[in-house]
């Protein structure tokens, strides 16, 4: 690790994480931490539990053992009330966006600024469309999540997570399915707002384009371990990781390494 | 001299104009909410005294890039003077306000389509044409579903006897428990209402009567059929819906499978199968009901055998057992339309089985009256 990450100060702690659907062990052991103002990625293959590590660090999945801190604070110990108070600073886009298909986009956004601050229509109406011009839709506000496209919906989804200008974002799976233009203008538009509106950023992805032009900081959960394979800049991971297999998956498997 | 004056809004010092450029200085508590509409209003009065070309410039560092608000006041703004032609300047602002408007702005506003003019006549039209379509959808499906049930008897259709299985459980056996209880429960309520009017002329043996013939001519498949239709009916749509969703239909589409033959027969085929039997043990269901409160006028079980199966002959029964036959279409086909053109998304599926629940019992009950009608007439 770096000089100028022990620097930083520390925002999330994984400690001695165990992920499990009922008996079966989907992931343990998991240590690690992220940094304030870190693009962090998650990544591994299909099925290790990316979305699984995400849901846990936003509590929609209990862990099995042992504890998730946020800036030091207990989020598994905490009552319920004091984890909706960290649950509501933490953002969330969903894998395909997520939007209630009822609503139209601004009132997507609306729906949580009138229900967790106190903002006046007209003021929450401006917010909506602030939030929305961010994200690159200006003027889409009217439409429904149907009348849209997946790209939009996921940007939609990601001004819906802003929200409530939240101090943590998480992304799940931001640029899958996109053309690699709107892909890039995504991973570009998420780097912009994680460094203007000074977020700590999660994403769990396994785009290589996006986690070495976003991340600067990552785990790689291997799914023939169960636990954590590395941890790192991505970049360095793929250069200098001693795991073969890893270095392996950020290059794309042209680096045959698993049969040296 | 100090251009942000807090505490009189109404100073326009923060706004000044000088050819060709509108200086707007935005100091802490511009945004404040017992400032900002009076603010606004002095801010747009300038901007129309502005001329195409001017330059507006936003200064000060009292726009904070975690303050929501102010940027998005501050985007509404920028907006009004881009809308009246103007150029707008926001580089004195602090540099992280500046890049996050910069982010703002940098995908170009969607211009609203206009919607062509459409007169009163031409809405009727379209109106009525929306309807035909929505009614040859209707005659399409009808016309595809006995194409395909002909197709089955003839052999030639294909679904997986698994999923015809499943169904059948589940419009029988599951639906048991429920039929059976509504229908004792109505037998209680014809017996209680027939024995308390009829103690009046010292004949509460009718009873018996009263109850076996509702229950047996429309109660029984009435019944059936409308708990059936919100319990299988709004069933099958949101099923058909939710696949229509995660387009499993398209993906049956496209290996040329018939959707009407693997999803809609093996539904249609079940409930048409399970209705008149369940309307059996309806109609039991029902005679117990009744039964139970006879009991409670001190007549016999004998006596109510003997009364229930004097007035009670198989054409009676048949009468229920042939429209139970009929509701059975009704509610598979509602449930299974609605459910193949549902739209595309949560809210829709929810409509698709509302609708197929509310236009399931809506015609079971219209056909009811109908077989009332025609059974009249033939004399059956």
């Amino acid at each position: 690790m770096s000089k100028q990450e022990q620097e930083k100060k520390l925002h999330i702690e994984v400690q001695d994480l165990t992920m499990a659907y009922g008996s079966f062990v989907l992931m343990k052991d998991l240590n690690f931490k992220v940094y304030e103002g870190d693009v962090f990625i998650i990544m591994g293959a299909s099925g290790c539990g990316k979305s699984t590590m995400m849901r846990h660090l936003i509590g929609l999945n209990e862990p099995a053992k042992g504890d998730i801190l946020y800036r030091g604070e207990s989020f598994v110990k905490a009552s319920a009330s004091g984890r909706e108070q960290m649950v509501r600073r933490c953002g969330v886009m969903y894998q395909s966006g997520a939007l209630w298909s009822s609503m139209t986009l601004a009132e997507n956004v609306i729906l949580p600024l009138k229900q967790f601050a106190s903002y006046s229509d007209r003021e929450a109406e401006s917010i909506a469309r602030y939030k929305l011009s961010l994200v690159g839709l200006s003027g889409f506000e009217d439409f429904y999540p149907s009348e849209i496209s997946g790209g939009m919906a996921k940007r939609a989804g990601v001004a819906r997570a802003l929200a409530l200008d939240p101090e943590v974002l998480f992304l799940d799976e931001p640029s899958a399915g996109l053309d690699p233009l709107s892909a890039r203008r995504l991973d570009e538009m998420i780097l912009e707002l994680s460094s203007n509106l000074k977020m700590t950023t999660v994403v769990v992805t396994h785009e290589l384009e996006s986690i070495f032009l976003i991340g600067n900081n990552s785990i790689f959960l291997d799914v023939n371990t169960r636990t954590l394979g590395a941890t790192g800049n991505p970049k360095h991971l793929r250069d200098h990781c001693e795991n073969p297999m890893i270095r392996n998956f950020l290059r794309r498997g042209e680096l045959n390494a698993i049969g040296d | 001299m100090s251009l942000t004056d807090t505490n009189n809004p109404d100073r326009q010092e923060w706004l000044s104009y000088q050819t060709g450029n509108l200086v707007v200085q935005l100091g802490e508590g511009w945004s404040e909410a017992d400032q900002l509409p009076s603010r606004e209003r002095s801010y747009k009065e300038k901007l129309s005294k502005c001329s195409e070309g001017d330059v507006v410039a936003f200064k000060g560092e009292g726009v904070r890039g975690d303050r929501p608000l102010q940027l998005a006041t501050l985007l509404d703004w920028v907006r009004l003077a881009e809308a009246e032609g103007l150029v707008v300047d926001f580089d004195g602002l602090s540099p992280q306000a500046v890049s996050l408007m910069r982010l703002a702005l940098a995908a170009p506003k969607k211009e609203k389509e206009v919607e062509s003019d459409q007169d009163v006549f031409e809405r009727i039209g379209r109106l009525f044409m929306a309807r035909q379509g929505e009614k040859r959808q209707v005659y399409e499906f009808t016309g595809e579903l006995m194409r395909s049930l002909v197709r089955l008897v003839m052999g030639k259709a294909r679904f997986r006897g698994r999923d015809f299985w499943m169904c059948l459980e589940d419009c029988g056996v599951k639906a048991l428990p429920i039929v059976a209880l509504i229908s004792t429960m109505v037998g209680v309520i014809l017996g209680f209402v027939g024995g308390t009017q009829l103690q009046a002329f010292g004949s509460t043996i009718y009873m018996v009567d009263l109850v076996g013939v509702a229950v047996a001519w429309e109660l029984g498949c009435l019944m059936t059929g409308v708990i059936m239709s919100g319990r299988t009916g709004a069933a099958f749509a949101a099923q058909l819906g939710s696949m229509k969703v995660n387009q499993e239909i398209d993906a049956l589409d496209t290996l040329g499978l018939s959707t009407m033959e693997y999803l809609v027969v093996p539904r249609a085929l079940a409930l048409i199968l399970m209705m008149p039997l369940l309307t059996l043990f309806a109609d039991f269901f029902g005679c117990l009901g009744g039964f139970i409160v006879a009991l409670q006028f001190d007549i016999s079980p004998v006596e109510y055998w003997v009364e229930l199966t004097g007035t009670l002959d198989l054409r009676g029964i048949l009468r229920g057992i042939i429209k139970s036959f009929f509701f059975g279409i009704i509610v598979a086909g509602t449930g299974c339309y609605y459910g193949m053109f549902s739209g595309r998304s949560s809210s829709a599926v929810g409509t698709a089985a509302t609708k197929a629940v509310v236009s399931g019992i809506s015609w079971v009950i219209v056909c009811d009256a109908m077989f009332a009608f025609v059974f009249q007439v033939v004399g059956f």
